[in-house]
C-alpha cells in the first residue's frame, strides 16, 4: 500500500525503539515510523533495483527474434516476462515508502537514477544470452538471497518471490552454454568469448571492496544489508568456478587459484575504475539502453492516456445508467 | 510528468479451500484491467484460482501507533488459550 509515515524528525525514543525492533529481527512495515535516512536509502536502492530489472530486459530482447529454436525462444521470452514482473514488484515495494511510480520513472529517464552497470554491455552473440543467465542472474541471486532477510517487509517479500522465480533463469543460461560447449569448436569458442567479456563486469556487480564502501556500515546496522560485498563476491566465485570447469571453459583470470588455507578461490584485482566509468555513462551501451527505455515509455504514452480516458468514460456511463 | 494510473491491492486464492491472500499491488486504469494485469504479474506460474483487486485508497488500516493499545491487552488474557488449563491425570477427551 502506498501509505506514508509522517515526514518529521524522530524523537530519541522513536529512534531507539526503531533500532530495538531491528535488533529483535522485527520487520519494518510501510506505515511504521522510520528514520528519514532509512527511507531514503531504501527508496534509492529499491528503485535502482527496479530500474535494473527493466533495463535488463533490453540486452536479452536483442536475441528474442533470433533464438535458435522455438524452445529457446519460449524460455527466453518467459525469462524476460519475469524481469518485467520483477521490476513491477520492486516499483510497488518502493512506492510503499511514499515515492510515486512517475517520479521514479522520470528519474531513470532523465539520467538522475542509476541501474546496474552490467546492462550497459552489449549482447553480441547467442552465447551472451547463456552467460547473462548463468552469471548475471547467478550473481544477482546471491545478492538477492541476502536481501530476502532485509529489515523492510515489502522489499524482503518482493525478493523472496523474485528468488523463487529466478532460479530457472540461471539454469536456462547454463543449459545454453552446456549446449554450445558440447557443440562444434566454433560454438565452444563463442561460449569462451562470451565468458571472457562478461566475467570481470559480473564480479563488479557486487560493488566496491568493503574498505571502499562507506555506506555499507549504516545499511548493515539497519539490516538492509546482511553480508559484505567482498563476502558475497567470494561466495559467487567459489560457486561458479567449478561450474565453468564442468563446462570446460576457462575463467579469464591468470591469478585465479584454489587456496587451501581459505577453503576458497583467490582471484586477481578487479578494475573498479571501469565500473565507475560505466556507471557514469561511459559504457558501450549506456546511450542505447536509456534511449530504448525512453522511446518505449514515450511510445506508450498514448496507451496510458487512452486507458485512463476510457476508464473515466465507463465510469460516467455507469453513473448515467444508475441515475 | 505522467499521471500514474490508480494503485490496486491484489489478493490471490492459491487454491480452492484457502482464503485470498494479499500478494502485492499494481497500477491499472480500472478494475477490469487491474484483474488482467494481476493475472500477468502475480500468477505466471499458476499461483492462483481466483483474484481479488481493491483500490488501495479504499483500504482502511489501523494506525501502527495504536498497535500497543489495540493488541497488547490480549497478551494478558492467557485463559483464552487451552494451554492455560490443567487437565487432571486420567481425564480424556477434554
Amino acid at each position: 500500500m502506498a501509505v506514508q509515515a509522517l515526514d518529521r524528525p524522530g524523537t530519541d525514543a522513536e529512534e531507539r525503539a526503531f533500532q530495538a525492533r531491528l535488533d529483535a529481527e522485527i520487520k519494518i512495515e510501510p506505515r511504521d515510523w522510520m528514520p528519514e535516512g532509512y527511507r531514503k536509502t531504501l527508496v534509492r536502492q529499491i528503485s535502482q533495483h527496479a530500474h535494473s530489472e527493466v533495463v535488463g530486459m533490453l540486452p536479452e530482447g536483442n536475441w528474442l527474434t533470433r533464438a535458435p529454436s522455438l524452445r529457446r525462444k519460449a524460455q527466453l521470452l518467459a525469462k524476460i516476462q519475469d524481469e518485467a514482473g520483477h521490476g513491477l514488484y520492486l516499483y510497488a515495494a518502493a512506492e510503499t515508502l511514499g515515492v510515486s511510480r512517475a517520479e521514479m520513472l522520470d528519474a531513470l529517464h532523465e539520467g538522475r537514477a542509476k541501474y546496474a552497470h552490467i546492462f550497459n554491455y552489449p549482447s553480441l552473440t547467442w552465447a551472451d544470452i547463456g552467460v547473462i543467465g548463468w552469471l548475471v542472474d547467478g550473481a544477482a541471486i546471491v545478492n538477492q538471497i541476502m536481501l530476502c532477510r532485509c529489515s523492510y517487509g515489502p522489499y524482503a517479500r518482493a525478493m523472496e518471490r523474485i528468488c523463487r522465480e529466478e532460479s530457472f533463469h540461471q539454469r536456462q543460461g547454463f543449459e545454453i552454454l552446456a549446449g554450445l560447449c558440447r557443440g562444434t569448436a566454433e560454438q565452444k569458442r563463442m561460449a569462451q568469448d562470451a565468458l571472457d567479456r562478461w566475467w570481470w563486469p559480473v564480479l563488479m556487480m557486487f560493488g566496491p571492496h568493503d574498505a571502499d564502501s562507506p555506506n555499507s556500515a549504516q545499511s548493515t546496522a539497519w539490516k538492509i544489508k546482511r553480508r559484505s560485498n567482498d563476502d558475497l563476491r567470494r561466495q559467487f566465485v567459489d560457486m561458479t568456478v567449478p561450474q565453468a570447469d564442468w563446462l570446460g571453459l576457462r575463467v579469464p583470470d591468470p591469478e585465479l587459484r584454489w587456496s587451501e588455507a581459505r577453503g576458497g578461490y583467490e582471484f586477481g584485482p578487479i578494475d573498479f575504475d571501469e565500473m565507475r566509468r560505466v556507471i557514469a555513462g561511459g559504457g558501450p551501451c549506456n546511450r542505447e539502453r536509456l534511449g530504448a527505455r525512453v522511446a518505449a515509455h514515450e511510445a506508450g504514452a498514448w496507451v496510458r492516456e487512452a486507458a485512463l480516458v476510457h476508464a473515466e468514460k465507463k465510469r460516467r456511463r455507469g453513473r448515467a445508467r444508475a441515475a | 510528468m505522467d499521471r500514474d494510473w490508480p494503485l490496486w491491492e491484489v489478493f490471490v486464492r492459491p487454491r480452492q479451500g484457502l482464503s485470498h491472500r494479499h500478494v502485492g499491488s499494481l497500477h491499472a486504469p480500472d478494475a477490469e484491467m487491474a484483474v488482467r494485469n494481476a493475472r500477468d504479474v502475480y500468477t505466471r506460474r499458476r499461483e492462483g484460482e481466483s483474484i481479488w483487486v481493491a483500490r488501495s485508497a479504499d483500504i482502511v488500516a489501523s494506525d501502527p501507533a495504536d498497535r500497543e493499545s489495540l493488541f497488547d491487552p490480549a497478551d494478558s488474557k492467557i485463559y483464552r488459550h487451552p494451554t492455560f488449563y490443567t487437565v487432571p491425570d486420567g481425564v480424556e477427551h477434554l
